[in-house]
C-alpha cells in the first residue's frame, strides 16, 4: 500500500509517497536525503535514530512514516541556530555559531570517539532537558512528588540511558551534558557540580 | 516486512469494527513492540489500525476517587501525572523502571499491558517455539532459560510477562475497561493474563477485534504505602529478572491489608495471593515477610538457568515489605537516594 505523506523535518515542509512498511528513519535517509538520524540496531534498542516528533525524543526506527503525517519532525540536523526554522526546538540565544547548545557542548567536551551515535544523543539530550524542565521524573528520582528536578550525574545518566556508545565515551558525554543543561532562573541547575577533569 | 494496509481511527468503535472485520488486522498503539515484531516476522499483519490518535489521553479521577487512565496515554505522561505520582508510587516507579526515555515517549497504557514476552526463541524465527508456532515445541525448555518463569509456566511454555506497569497495576486492584465487537466489558487486570496451558500462543483472554480503551485503579488505602522494585542486569534499560510490586496497610504495626505482585516470574503479571494471605493479619515484621515469601515460592518450579530466581524472589520481596514499613515508604527500599546521591537531600 502506498501512501502520500507530508510533514515538517527540520523546518521544512515535505511530502512523500512510501509503502506502507517505511520507518521514519528509513523515509528521513531513503526519501528525504535528512541522514543525521543513524540506522544503528534497528530494533529500538540502541538510540542512533533518535529524533524529537512534535518536541518529544522518540526512536524512528519503531515510527511508521504513515503515522507521521502532519508531524514536525527535528533531527540533530535541524536544532542549530542556522537551520532553525523549527516551530519544536530553537536555539533561543542563536548566538552559537549555528550550532545547538548541546551540540556546542559535545564539540567542546569531546563527548564521542567515532560519532555514530552522538545525532541521536544529542537529539535525546535536547528531549531529556525538557522532560526535566517540565518536572517529569525519573527512576533514580529520590522524591516522586517534588517537580523540581535537580539534575545531578545520576539523573543524567539516567535518563540517557536509552543512548548507547559502543566507543564508551559516556564519561565525555556526561561532561558535555553537564555543560550544556539550561540554566533555570531559579538556579536549579547545578552549575556548581564539578567537571570531573572534563 | 509484509505488506500490509493502514488506517488511522478517529473512534474507538471505528477501530474495533476494522480489526474485527479482518481476521489478519491488528491495533497499533506506540509501535515500539509491533513495529519491531512486524520487522522481525514475528507478526505480520494485513491491516495495522493505528489507534494511538484515538481520544483516550486522559487520566481523570472519577466520582469514586478512582483513577481512569485512558488507553493511548503515554508512558511518560502517566509517570509524570500528579496523581500518580502523589498516589501511586508503586505505579510510578514501575513506569520509570522500564524501557529509555524515548520508548516510554511513544509507548501507551494498553500497549504496554499488551507487549508480548522478549523470549530469545519467541522473537527468533529460526527456533521451534509454541508462542509463535503453535505445536512446533519449545525451545526453551532444555535451552536458555535464565531469564524464564518460575511460576505459573507448562510443558509448552516457560516465557515470561516483560510489562513492569502491569506488576504494579495489579498489586493496586486494577481493573480493565475492554471495548468489543458485541459491546463493553470490564474485567479485573488480574484476569486479563493468562497461563500458558496449552495455548501459549494466547497472551491474554482478550477476543480478536477487542480493544483496551481503559484501565482503572480504585481508590484504596494502601495505594499510597506502595512501591515497586525491579532486580536486573543493568542500573538501566533492561528488562526485569525479577520484580516485586507491594503495597501495605498498616495499622499500628499490624498489616491490615496487603497486596503483593511479582513481575520476570510467569507468564502473566503474577499476584502473589498466598504471600498476601501471610501478611493480612499479621505483625508487619522480618519473619512475617519471609514466611509470606516462602509461601509464595512452595509453588517455585525452576528449570536449571533460572533457579536463581527463587532466592532473588524471595530477598527482594522481603526487602521491598520492610522497606514499606520503614518511615519514607516512597522510596524503593531502605537506604534508597537514587544511586550516585552521596547524601539524602530534602
Amino acid at each position: 500500500m502506498n501512501v502520500r505523506i507530508t510533514l515538517r523535518v527540520d523546518g521544512e515542509e515535505r511530502s512523500t509517497t512510501v509503502d506502507s512498511r517505511t520507518t521514519l528513519l528509513d523515509a528521513l535517509r531513503e526519501h528525504l536525503s535528512v541522514t543525521s538520524p543513524k540506522k544503528g540496531c534497528d530494533h529500538g534498542q540502541c538510540g542512533a535514530c533518535t529524533v524529537l516528533i512534535d518536541g518529544r525524543r522518540m526512536l524512528s526506527c519503531l515510527k511508521l512514516l504513515v503515522g507521521c503525517d502532519g508531524s514536525d519532525v527535528v533531527t540533530a540536523n535541524g536544532l542549530g541556530a542556522a537551520s532553525g526554522k523549527s516551530e519544536a526546538v530553537r536555539d533561543p540565544a542563536g548566538e552559537l555559531g549555528g550550532l545547538h547548545a548541546v551540540q556546542r557542548a559535545f564539540l567542546d567536551h569531546d563527548g564521542f570517539q567515532c560519532g555514530y551515535c552522538t545525532p541521536g544523543q544529542i537529539c535525546s539530550a535536547v528531549g531529556m532537558f525538557e522532560e526535566a524542565a517540565a518536572g517529569q521524573p525519573s527512576h533514580v528520582t529520590t522524591d516522586l512528588a517534588d517537580e523540581r528536578i535537580v539534575l545531578d550525574d545520576a539523573e543524567l545518566r539516567e535518563r540517557m540511558s536509552g543512548n548507547l556508545c559502543r566507543c564508551g565515551a559516556y564519561v565525555n558525554i556526561l561532561a558535555a551534558l553537564r555543560a550544556a543543561q539550561p540554566r533555570s532562573p531559579a538556579g536549579r541547575a547545578p552549575s556548581e557540580l564539578p567537571e570531573d577533569g572534563a | 516486512m509484509i505488506p500490509f494496509d493502514y488506517q488511522r481511527a478517529a473512534a474507538p468503535a471505528d477501530a474495533v469494527a476494522a480489526v474485527a472485520g479482518r481476521p489478519g488486522a491488528a491495533f497499533l498503539g506506540g509501535g515500539t513492540n509491533l513495529v519491531d515484531h512486524m520487522k522481525l516476522g514475528v507478526a505480520g499483519p494485513d491491516l495495522v489500525v493505528d489507534v494511538s490518535e484515538l481520544p483516550l489521553n486522559h487520566v481523570l479521577e472519577t466520582d469514586t476517587g478512582a483513577l481512569r487512565i485512558g488507553a493511548t496515554v503515554r508512558n511518560s505522561d502517566l509517570a509524570a501525572h500528579p496523581l500518580v505520582r502523589r498516589r501511586y508510587p508503586a505505579l510510578c516507579r514501575a513506569l520509570l523502571s522500564g524501557a529509555s526515555g524515548q520508548l516510554r515517549n511513544a509507548a501507551t497504557t494498553a500497549g504496554n499491558l499488551l507487549q508480548r514476552t522478549r523470549c530469545p526463541y519467541f522473537q527468533d524465527t529460526s527456533t521451534p517455539c509454541n508462542k509463535r508456532e503453535p505445536g512446533t515445541g519449545c525451545s526453551a525448555i532444555g535451552g536458555h532459560t535464565r531469564e524464564q518463569a518460575i511460576l505459573g509456566a507448562s510443558a509448552h511454555c516457560i516465557a515470561v510477562h516483560p510489562s513492569d506497569m502491569a506488576v504494579a497495576m495489579l498489586a493496586l486492584d486494577a481493573s480493565v475497561g475492554v471495548l468489543g465487537p458485541y459491546g463493553e466489558r470490564t474485567l479485573p487486570l488480574d484476569a486479563l493474563h493468562r497461563l500458558p496451558g496449552d495455548a501459549p500462543e494466547q497472551d491474554t483472554v482478550l477476543r480478536h477485534g477487542e480493544l483496551i480503551t481503559d484501565v482503572e485503579l480504585p481508590a484504596r488505602r494502601f495505594a499510597a504505602r506502595s512501591t515497586y522494585r525491579k532486580v536486573r542486569d543493568r542500573a538501566s534499560y533492561a528488562f526485569a529478572l525479577v520484580s516485586v510490586a507491594a503495597a501495605l496497610d498498616l495499622d499500628d504495626g499490624v498489616v491490615r491489608d496487603a497486596r503483593v505482585a511479582l513481575g520476570g516470574v510467569a507468564h502473566a503479571p503474577w499476584r502473589a495471593t498466598r504471600a498476601e494471605e501471610v501478611l493480612r493479619g499479621a505483625v508487619a515484621s522480618e519473619g512475617t515477610f519471609r514466611q509470606a515469601a516462602d509461601a509464595e515460592l512452595t509453588a517455585a518450579r525452576p528449570y536449571g538457568g533460572n533457579a536463581y530466581k527463587v532466592p532473588m524472589v524471595r530477598n527482594t520481596l522481603v526487602a521491598v515489605l520492610r522497606g514499606l514499613t520503614a518511615e519514607r515508604p516512597d522510596r524503593p527500599y531502605p537506604g534508597w537516594h537514587g544511586p550516585g546521591l552521596e547524601e539524602e537531600s530534602g
